[in-house]
């Protein structure tokens, strides 16, 4: 591939090449040949006149249900969706029919994400046999397979000698850990946050200690064993306040957060509508200000989305056995500027690392710079564009997501992927 | 202390015994010295280098350790310690005259042991045994074939025999 | 092979052997040298001497043991002993007898020597509390297994003539590894440094404590030592699943053809055996021109001969 491609006249935003200002790109042979005010007759130029240049977005946490649940969501639809989105890499979670366990899972996806030649597709494998949380799965095969790092997502690993082993056995590997941090036996069989409205309205609740507890139980074991540990989807003050102490204490600990921990609250289950069902539940208005107050404070690393497609039949159910997850691959950004640019809580270079630079880092790869010589994934977005989110259009197999209708800002032109632009508004 | 032979008179009383074996000894049997550890081993070493040059054939030398075969080993006996050695024997000693060497002959309880060592390593022709010193003391109704030296020492007393190979020369005494 | 000259005034006077780590330097060179001294005994055609006779040898064996067993068996024979064998399944302890019950019946028999192998690691410190015999340990829990270890530095002192500044390298299960203590201590009592090698999953608490180095990577151990003793990955005594997969441990830990060629050409190879082929090493490692696993076996027996003549000697030393 070897046409240019230059980038002329936006704002680039590279937080971490430390560049926020107005100035062109170029791009040539799929990587990022210059940044800076370049005068070059190329084949192929983009005007980004007021629109924002920044590395391509990064979704460390989405479920793509390849192999297993087709209907919901493959690998090339959800890799559609996530172009669609400005998001040019993306994390899978294992907990797929199989279970991503072994090196030829791994390959299984890259392949399939390589034949769809949309964005790039990372995976992570389980941390146990079948996500059972009993045997270890096979952690060597697999990081020699490239996998990023393991996590038994969907479940927390219930048993600590489990973790503990699973940790001390990890230390051999250059991976990360990554825990769902959900305590079965204090969660039970709660469906929303326990509180007020799970009281009104019937409902076992699943309480923010289940979340804690565990999170609290494996910053211990990190003490012990040092391995990278990422928080997935926090969602309680608590929380928050277990992840404050763990940095203070110079453990490796990272965390996410997902829009919908941002913008939505248990109180948004009152009529039942199981596009609000989603595990770790929607929480308190505190937690939701606690949230934004710990991005503020610079202790949250990442925003995730935790994409999670489900087929209309199976959420045209009861509240109580739907299952858990909301599909907002499609309308991310859109959801972190209402939720985060527009109150006020990051300007766009803070929002940007939190959605380039620092998932990078805490997967291990070298993406989410325009730094020169690296592959040229680069995400051109227009602030001030005004839509309504329409599930009907998403590139995404499913629908369930309770942001229909919503009035918001923030548009993705054009995502450029290795150089090529895999997706035009 | 009182020197009972100085290391001209051993040496004389080893060419002494050397003389004794090869007249004893018909002329086309063979012979191999056996040495019992641990100045046995050195007097044996000599005894064979010169019956091997006074016959112009090569006669064997071995090294036997009958700490195994003391008949002492369960009863305690106050400060020494019985030491396991090799027992260096590099020749088969089937049909051969075994001379065996020790430097004292005094209980007659080493030779025992010795003799009992050498049947559980073979059938030899014959064993013969030699001794530098032949001391009064029985316990046992052995003899020497070939004794170097007869002395009739106390029983208190100890015969010690010293060796240039490992004691630094050559001297018998009784302390 | 330069022989330890035996200094007169070094005593032997341990009735029993329970384990390396409280013995000396001095003492462990003092059986090593005896045991030389019974080789012999293994390759003329009389395998027999008499220091053992009218003795009574028991092996009290609570755990499976075949090749412990057996060699313990022979040497007591070599010795002239009478052998007791008792093993777990055909006693009385599945009738719910107690160790110390079992051990006073026999004792009310008449016994000498007491040769015991137990899940518990201190039952053989237990019994020689307990017993007027001389008691050795065939290996308790995952506490010491000393005869294995003497064994083991024996065959290294045979070949090497020392084991001064050697590089030595014990690889597997060394948390449930009474082999790998065993080792550890007559190896670093003799000069040598040693290394465990294995999954953190399977080293010991606080090993950094331990007089050894740890890694994690075989192949970065490799190319560096002199010894290489595999250990088995005892699938009946592993808690939890410290691996997920076979196949995953012997690609990192396992002692491969493709590995050995990263190792010194002189490269000792050993195992306490059984060997579980194609998992701790291939076949062609474990019959290969560097193993020594044969000899270890053999030199067992004179180990074993010596620690036994030994205990003998400090038993009727002090009665």
């Amino acid at each position: 591939m070897s046409s240019e491609l230059l980038i002329k006249n936006g704002r680039v935003i590279d937080p971490a090449g430390g560049i926020d200002k107005k100035c062109d790109v170029l791009i040539a042979d799929g990587k990022i040949a210059e940044v800076g005010s370049i005068n070059k007759t190329v084949q192929t130029v983009i005007d980004a006149e007021g629109k924002l240049v920044t590395p391509g977005l990064i979704d460390i946490h989405v479920h793509f249900r390849e192999p297993g649940d087709e209907e919901e969501e493959t690998i090339a639809s959800g890799s559609m969706a996530a172009v669609a989105a400005g998001f040019t890499s993306v994390v899978c979670m294992p907990n797929t029919n199989p279970v991503i366990e072994n090196e030829t899972d791994i390959e299984y996806i890259h392949r399939k994400a390589r034949q769809t030649r949309k964005t790039h597709v990372y995976t992570m494998g389980a941390i146990t046999k079948g996500l059972q949380g009993v045997e270890l799965a096979e952690m060597g095969f697999m990081a020699e397979a490239g996998a990023v790092g393991f996590t038994d997502d969907g479940r927390g690993v219930q048993d600590p000698a489990v973790m503990l082993r699973a940790l001390k056995y990890a230390a051999m590997f250059d991976v990360f850990i990554a825990q769902h941090c959900q305590d079965d036996a204090i969660a039970g069989k709660g469906v929303m946050n326990s509180g007020y409205y799970s009281t009104i309205l019937g409902l076992p609740g699943l309480d923010p200690l289940a979340e804690e507890a565990m999170l609290w139980r494996d910053i211990q074991l990190i003490k012990k064993t040092n391995v990278r540990y990422h928080a997935q989807h926090i969602s309680t003050t608590g929380s928050v306040e277990l992840i404050r102490q763990a940095k203070k204490d110079s453990l490796p600990v990272t965390c996410e957060v997902t829009p919908h921990h941002l913008l939505l609250t248990d109180e948004c289950c009152a009529e039942y509508d199981t596009n609000y069902k989603v595990n770790p539940p929607l929480r308190s208005a505190k937690d939701v200000e606690a949230l934004k107050q710990a991005i503020a404070d610079g202790l949250i690393d990442a925003l995730a989305t935790d994409h999670a497609p489900h087929l209309q039949s199976e959420r045209e159910i009861e509240f109580l056995t739907a299952p858990f997850g909301i599909a907002s691959l499609e309308c991310a950004l859109a959801l972190y500027i209402k939720a985060l640019i527009e109150p006020g809580v990051l300007d766009w270079p803070g929002l940007i690392r939190m959605m380039t630079e620092k998932p990078a880092k805490i997967i291990g790869v070298d993406k989410g710079t325009l730094g020169k010589g690296k592959q040229a994934d680069v995400t051109i977005i227009d602030p001030n564009a005004e839509y309504k989110i329409d599930v009907n259009t998403f590139h995404s197999k499913s629908r369930n997501c309770p942001y229909h209708g919503w009035t918001v800002k923030g548009k993705v032109e054009k995502t450029i992927v290795g150089g090529e632009i895999r997706f035009e508004a | 202390m009182k020197i009972i032979l100085d290391s001209k008179q051993i040496e004389q009383v080893l060419r002494d015994l050397t003389n004794s074996i090869i007249s004893d000894t018909p002329p086309d049997l063979d012979i191999a010295v056996i040495g019992i550890r641990s100045r046995g081993e050195v007097l044996a070493q000599r005894l064979s280098s010169r019956l091997s040059q006074e016959l112009g054939k090569d006669v064997p030398c071995g090294t036997l350790d009958i700490t195994l075969y003391r008949d002492d080993l369960n009863s305690p006996r106050g400060n020494s310690q019985p030491h396991v050695r090799t027992t260096e024997i590099g020749f088969n000693i089937d049909d051969k005259i075994i001379i065996l060497v020790d430097d004292v002959l005094y209980t007659g309880r080493s030779t025992r042991a010795a003799m009992a060592a050498l049947v559980d390593l073979g059938r030899s022709r014959a064993i013969k045994l030699a001794v530098l010193v032949d001391r009064v003391g029985r316990e046992m109704p052995i003899h020497a074939d070939y004794a170097g030296y007869k002395t009739d020492a106390a029983p208190g007393e100890l015969v010690q025999v010293n060796l240039v190979e490992s004691d630094g020369k050559d001297e018998v005494v009784i302390e | 092979m330069a022989l330890i000259r035996k200094s007169k005034q070094f005593k032997w006077h341990r009735k029993h052997l329970l384990g390396l780590r409280e013995l000396s330097a001095e003492e462990i060179t003092y059986i090593l040298d005896t045991a030389k001294g019974f080789e012999q005994i293994s390759t003329r055609s009389v395998k027999k001497a008499p220091p053992l006779r009218g003795k009574v040898v028991v092996n009290l064996f609570f755990e499976d043991s075949t090749r412990t067993r057996i060699s313990f068996s022979l040497a007591a024979s070599r010795l002239s002993a009478d052998i007791i064998e008792f093993t777990k399944t055909l006693s009385s302890v599945s009738k719910g007898e107690t160790l110390l019950d079992t051990a006073k019946n026999l004792e009310a028999m008449g016994i000498d020597i007491v040769v015991v192998r137990h899940s518990a690691g201190g039952a053989p410190r237990f019994l020689s509390k307990n017993m007027n015999a001389c008691v050795i340990n065939a290996g308790d829990g995952f506490c010491e297994h000393p005869t294995q270890g003497l064994l083991d530095v024996y065959t290294i002192w045979k070949i090497r003539g020392t084991l001064e500044g050697l590089k030595i390298a014990i690889v597997g299960d060394i948390a449930h590894s009474r082999v790998a203590r065993s080792d550890m201590w007559a190896m670093t009592k003799l000069g040598a440094e040693v290394t465990f090698v294995g999954p953190p999953t399977l080293m010991p608490a606080e090993v950094a404590r331990l007089p050894v180095k740890v890694s994690y990577s075989l192949d970065e151990v490799i190319e560096k030592v002199d010894v290489i003793n595999m250990l088995r990955i005892q699938f009946e005594r592993l808690g939890g699943n410290p691996f997920p997969s076979i196949r995953e441990y012997s690609h990192y830990f396992g002692l491969t053809v493709e590995r050995m060629k990263k190792a010194k050409s002189d490269i000792m190879v050993m195992h306490p055996g059984p060997i579980n082929r194609g998992l701790e090493m291939e076949s062609e490692v474990a019959d290969g021109r560097n193993s020594v696993i044969l000899e270890q076996v053999t030199n067992g027996l004179a180990v074993r001969m010596a620690v036994l003549f030994l205990v003998n000697q400090a038993a009727a030393q002090s009665k």
